[in-house]
């Protein structure tokens, strides 16, 4: 060993730079692929698959794919055959509604967009008159898609495709916000009958497959109805979803309730408010915030749920999609058609969730 | 408890208004309901600008021009198998022109009344040539697609159990789904009425190499319905039916009709059309109602020769739907 | 002090207004039901039908293509229900079983350092649960009717098959000496037991560990074999052999069943593994830290000290993905899987009694929730009961 240097230090040596393996490209591949022996195998399998799956997917999807002709039988490539979207894609938004009518439904979904902002975000001008506009919003809707007043009239059976999972799926959760307000309540209600009836109606509702309240608006409603009156199957089937998601979103909101601090409760009461004028003025208003994430997570669970009206003879998306392969001149394409419904879905479902997460994490900042 | 059943009976009494009959309902609301198939080549079906064709779709609009005068006044309420009696029981539906099948026990014990046979049909199989069976009766063994909910699922089960013979039931909801399993080769055989499985040939790409066995195993006359205890509509639907055929007979078509309009020698003929005698007036309707029936689509040929007949995909050959006097059992009574 | 409640005052006393409230909502209900009640007795008397439940017991005449207890045409109503009832069943615990398990590995993979694994994952998640699973079940059968036909079957050494139809393997038939075999087995899975207590207790007294899995594995598996093959080997199996149409014998697993089985499981294993992962997210990093100075090995620190105290977090939201599981696969119908709702639907359709089997419908489904979201509880406690 070499004895001590007498010379003082008086200089910070420089950093030496991290081990070339620890950082960059290297470090990163080693640290996130390949920190162990069986990450290692999971790794190098996973990219095995991968480049088997992504070019074949790629390959039929895009790259041998065709996008024109009048029936399959222009279509002469290897992959996919997307000559029917050019033809049929009204069909598939709009159901069988008027070709020269359509700019309606056109309209209507434009306008849901000024009308759902001032639920979801707040702090913009004018919110007061949005708020109002919103409210009309669905007289203004069911006018535009259903006609009247000076419009020409078109009937419910005309409505389809994904217009049809968009007004079951909207008005399902818009009529159940009210309903479920009032089911949470109930449920939290400390008179005994109304909790019970809350609670009785909210399990029963959720205890039950969406499918077989589907058969009720379908077969059942009708008896229950005076014989003389009929109602449309598409309103029928509104009142069971309504019915169906109403449950869910007191649940929802029963979430929200509970986490309003007690203080809020009790700051309302000591101010003399009575229990509708503080549920309107403090507790709600705080717990529906609360709940909007949860409220929009219902929306794409029923969103989801609205492709189970094919089973009761309506044609939804999935139901044009149908249809469509059953005609002679598109015979076969089942599977561009459910990879397009598919996508379809999971672009609208996946963006919600999106916002539904931002919304949530908004609300956790905004409380801290 | 006497004072629930008290509020019961008020409730009835508040909510039973007396039906005014299923004639004026359709004439107040200004359309038809027709309940159909959900998609069956032929027999319902959209074209491009998804509108409904068909020869079940047909009386649908011959129905709505006889009553209302225009054959586009109907709406179309699209049913499965499952949802068409109850949608008919509970007056969602006006008449039921879905391809079913006439028997005992929807007559008399679902209550409802077939206003006759438009289409005299038996329950086939179809399969691949390339299986190189003949008969059904060779079938042990096998994969069968058949439609849940149908007649033809309980004459199958008859038939090989009365047979002896063992077989897997493929039950599927649709025939669109019963065509995709059967190409799929999910199943060996499909069984249906002989016209669907004729129209779901038709939309084979290679139908050639399919054929329909030469047996049939059941009667199915199929025809359109409608609920129990309202005679007057029920007679409606029955002679406009009738009409159709009777038109045929007598030689009366979409393109000759204005000629005869002007009188022709058959009697028949002037009361059919109304330019003799008051039978229009008899159902409820106006004189001209067989005239308009006629003219949404032709008579009973015109309309089979259009959407099933030897020209069109289906190429169904007119068999036991000829008339009786050439050869099949059509058979309208005389329009007296 | 509490006032009297006279009819004078009821309005302004808040139990008074409580009652009146109460009352009612109790008369709405009464007169919804009985508006329901009178309208569909008018109904049904306009239509000419009977009701109740009588039907049950008339023939059936339609056939059941997956049954779990004997069934023919010649059955009754009743009988096919049950059927219907079982094939519920069985889809809604296979599926819950592996959704468990596609949910836990997918929820621990998920956070796994691997950045390739835990990407894979979560496409995997967002995809399965952005997509209507009505789509997902059709998309699974469309795979799996596109296997090969049954001409071309994969074969698996010549007893079981692959095809278009399925998969179809060998079924047991047990003779008479293999209840030595099931003995054998009871006795060894008591003595694991017994062997497992011992263990425990002694690891308490001295901290000296004993191999359980090992001596579990000899115990189970080995005893048992060596009776069987030491009585003859008391089993013949019912290998199928290929028919003109179809294969013979053994057992069939039809394609219906295994896409429902897999979209239903994927599906939901998607939905736990999130669940699964908040769950593992909520412990807090302290817990693992401490384990892993402990001196713990990784994967015990998961098993012993992670999962337990995640398991209190996961039970609750888990309960209503199952019930959920169960409730979706009624889906089955779009498929013709012949569960409940589907056979149901053509009882309905065959003998016109609506109101009845819909009823049917919602009692056995409600049960079944009931139950399930029973036993979860009784779970829950025994589980939360380890918190100290």
């Amino acid at each position: 060993m070499n004895s001590p240097s007498n010379e003082a230090i008086t200089q910070y040596k420089e950093a030496r730079p991290p081990p070339i393996a620890s950082v960059g490209i290297i470090g990163w591949l080693r640290h996130n692929l390949f920190s162990s022996v069986s990450n290692t195998i999971l790794t190098l399998v996973s990219i095995y698959l991968l480049s088997i799956a992504i070019p074949a997917i790629v390959d039929w999807v895009i790259l041998s794919s065709q996008i024109s002709g009048d029936t399959r039988f222009d279509c002469k490539v290897e992959g996919a055959c997307w000559a029917w979207i050019d033809q049929r894609l009204g069909q598939f938004l709009f159901g069988f509604y008027p070709a020269s009518e359509r700019w309606r439904v056109v309209i209507a979904f434009i306008l849901l967009f000024p009308a759902l902002i001032p639920w979801l975000t707040h702090g913009i001008p004018g919110q007061r008159y949005l708020r109002w506009f919103s409210v009309a919003y669905p007289v203004i809707a069911t006018i535009l898609l259903a006609g009247g007043f000076g419009l020409q009239e078109v009937p419910t059976d005309k409505f389809g495709g994904f217009m049809l999972n968009l007004i079951v799926g909207l008005s399902g959760i818009v009529l159940s916000l009210p309903v479920g307000i009032v089911l949470a309540l109930g449920r939290q209600s400390k008179l005994p009958l109304i909790r019970w009836f809350s609670i009785g109606f909210i399990e029963a509702v959720r205890g039950v497959p969406l499918i077989t309240l589907l058969f009720v608006s379908n077969i059942l409603l009708p008896i229950f109805l005076p014989p003389d009156v009929t109602l449309d199957s598409i309103i029928r089937v509104i009142i069971m979803v309504t019915a169906f998601a109403s449950a869910y979103m007191a649940e929802v909101i029963r979430g929200g309730l509970q986490a309003i601090p007690s203080g809020q409760y009790e700051a309302a009461d000591a101010m003399g408010l009575n229990y509708w004028k503080s549920m309107r003025l403090i507790i709600l208003p705080q717990a529906l915030r609360v709940s909007i994430p949860g409220i929009v997570n219902t929306f794409i669970g029923l969103f989801k749920d609205t492709t189970l009206v094919i089973v009761i003879g309506l044609f939804d998306i999935l139901g044009i999609a149908n249809a469509m392969v059953s005609n002679p001149d598109w015979l076969g394409l089942s599977t561009e058609t459910y990879v397009f419904v598919a996508a379809f879905f999971f672009a609208v479902c996946f963006s919600m969730s999106r916002y539904s997460m931002w919304l949530e994490r908004r609300l956790a900042r905004q409380r801290h | 408890m006497k004072r629930f059943s008290l509020l019961i009976a008020a409730m009835t009494l508040i909510s039973g208004v007396a039906s005014a009959g299923t004639l004026d309902d359709v004439k107040k609301r200004g359309a038809l309901q027709c309940g159909i198939n959900t998609g069956l080549a032929g027999f319902a079906y959209t074209d491009d600008n998804g509108k409904w064709a068909g020869f079940d779709v047909a009386y649908c609009r011959a129905l709505a021009s006889a009553v209302l005068g225009n054959p586009d006044k109907v709406k179309y309420v699209n049913l499965t198998g499952k949802n068409r009696f109850p949608a008919l029981a509970s007056g969602e539906i006006d008449v039921l022109s879905r391809n079913t099948t006439w028997t005992f026990s929807r007559d008399v014990k679902l209550g409802f009344t077939f206003v006759g046979v438009s289409y005299y049909d038996g329950q086939g199989f179809i399969g691949r040539k390339k299986l190189g069976v003949k008969s059904a009766k060779e079938l042990d063994g096998a994969s069968i697609c058949i439609q849940t909910g149908t007649t033809t699922e309980l004459n199958l089960a008859d038939f090989f159990r009365v047979n002896k013979i063992k077989y897997e039931p493929v039950p599927i909801e649709t025939n669109e789904e019963a065509r995709k399993a059967y190409l799929a080769e999910r199943c060996d055989v499909y069984t249906t009425d002989a016209s669907g499985l004729a129209a779901t040939k038709s939309t084979f790409a290679d139908a050639d190499k399919h054929m329909v066995f030469p047996e049939i195993i059941s009667k199915e006359p199929l025809g359109p319905l409608v609920r129990q205890g309202d005679d007057a509509w029920a007679d409606i639907a029955r002679w406009t039916l009738n009409a159709l055929i009777n038109a045929e007979e007598y030689g009366v078509t979409s393109g000759n009709i204005d000629k005869m309009l002007k009188g022709t020698k058959n009697p028949e003929i002037n009361r059919m059309l109304g330019t003799e005698g008051s039978l229009g007036e008899m159902l409820g309707l106006q004189k001209d109602w067989a005239v308009k029936a006629l003219k949404a689509g032709g008579n009973y040929g015109e309309i089979f020769d259009r959407y099933l007949g030897e020209k069109t995909p289906l190429g169904l050959s007119r068999g036991l739907n000829a008339l009786w006097n050439n050869g099949g059992v059509l058979y309208a009574p005389p329009m007296r | 002090m509490t006032n009297r409640i006279t009819l004078g005052n009821i309005w302004f006393d808040k139990r008074g207004r409580g009652y009146l409230l109460q009352l009612l909502v109790l008369f709405c209900v009464a007169i919804f039901l009985a508006v329901i009640t009178s309208n569909t007795i008018a109904n049904l008397q306009r239509a000419g039908l009977t009701s109740g439940f009588g039907f049950l017991g008339d023939q059936a005449f339609f056939d059941i293509n997956q049954r779990l207890i004997d069934y023919t045409s010649q059955s009754s109503f009743g009988r096919a229900l049950i059927v219907g009832l079982l094939n519920t069943v069985l889809v809604s615990s296979l599926g819950i079983l592996t959704a468990t398990l596609i949910g836990f590995i997918a929820g621990v993979l998920r956070l796994s350092n691997n950045w390739l694994i835990s990407r894979l994952i979560t496409s995997y998640v967002e995809v399965t649960r952005n997509v209507p699973l009505l789509l997902q079940i059709i998309f699974w059968w469309a795979i799996l009717t596109s296997l090969p036909k049954v001409r071309e079957s994969i074969s698996i050494f010549g007893v079981s098959f692959i095809n278009n139809r399925g998969l179809r393997a060998p079924s047991p038939n047990f003779e008479d000496p293999f209840i030595w075999v099931c003995f054998a087995i009871v006795v060894c899975l008591l003595l694991t037991l017994a062997l497992y207590v011992w263990s425990g207790r002694r690891q308490k007294l001295t901290g000296e560990t004993f191999p359980i899995p090992l001596a579990g594995l000899f115990l189970l598996v080995i005893t048992p074999l060596v009776v069987f093959y030491s009585l003859g080997q008391p089993i013949n199996w019912d290998i199928p052999t290929r028919t003109r149409f179809n294969f013979r014998g053994g057992f069939n697993i039809t394609p219906e069943l295994l896409a429902l089985w897999i979209a239903l499981a994927t599906y939901t294993g998607a939905f736990i593994s999130e669940i699964v992962r908040a769950g593992i997210l909520s412990v807090s990093t302290g817990q693992s830290e401490a384990a892993l100075s402990l001196g713990l090995r990784k994967n015990q620190t998961m098993r012993l000290i992670i999962i337990p105290q995640a398991l209190r977090v996961i039970i609750p939201p888990l309960t209503s993905q199952y019930l959920n599981l169960t409730k979706n696969s009624s889906l089955a119908i779009a498929i013709g899987y012949q569960d409940l709702v589907s056979i149901g639907g053509t009882i309905l359709n065959q003998s016109g009694h609506a109101l009845e089997v819909v009823g049917i419908w919602m009692f056995v489904y409600l049960s079944l929730s009931l139950a399930t979201s029973a036993f979860m509880n009784w779970y829950n406690k025994r589980i939360s009961l380890v918190e100290r």
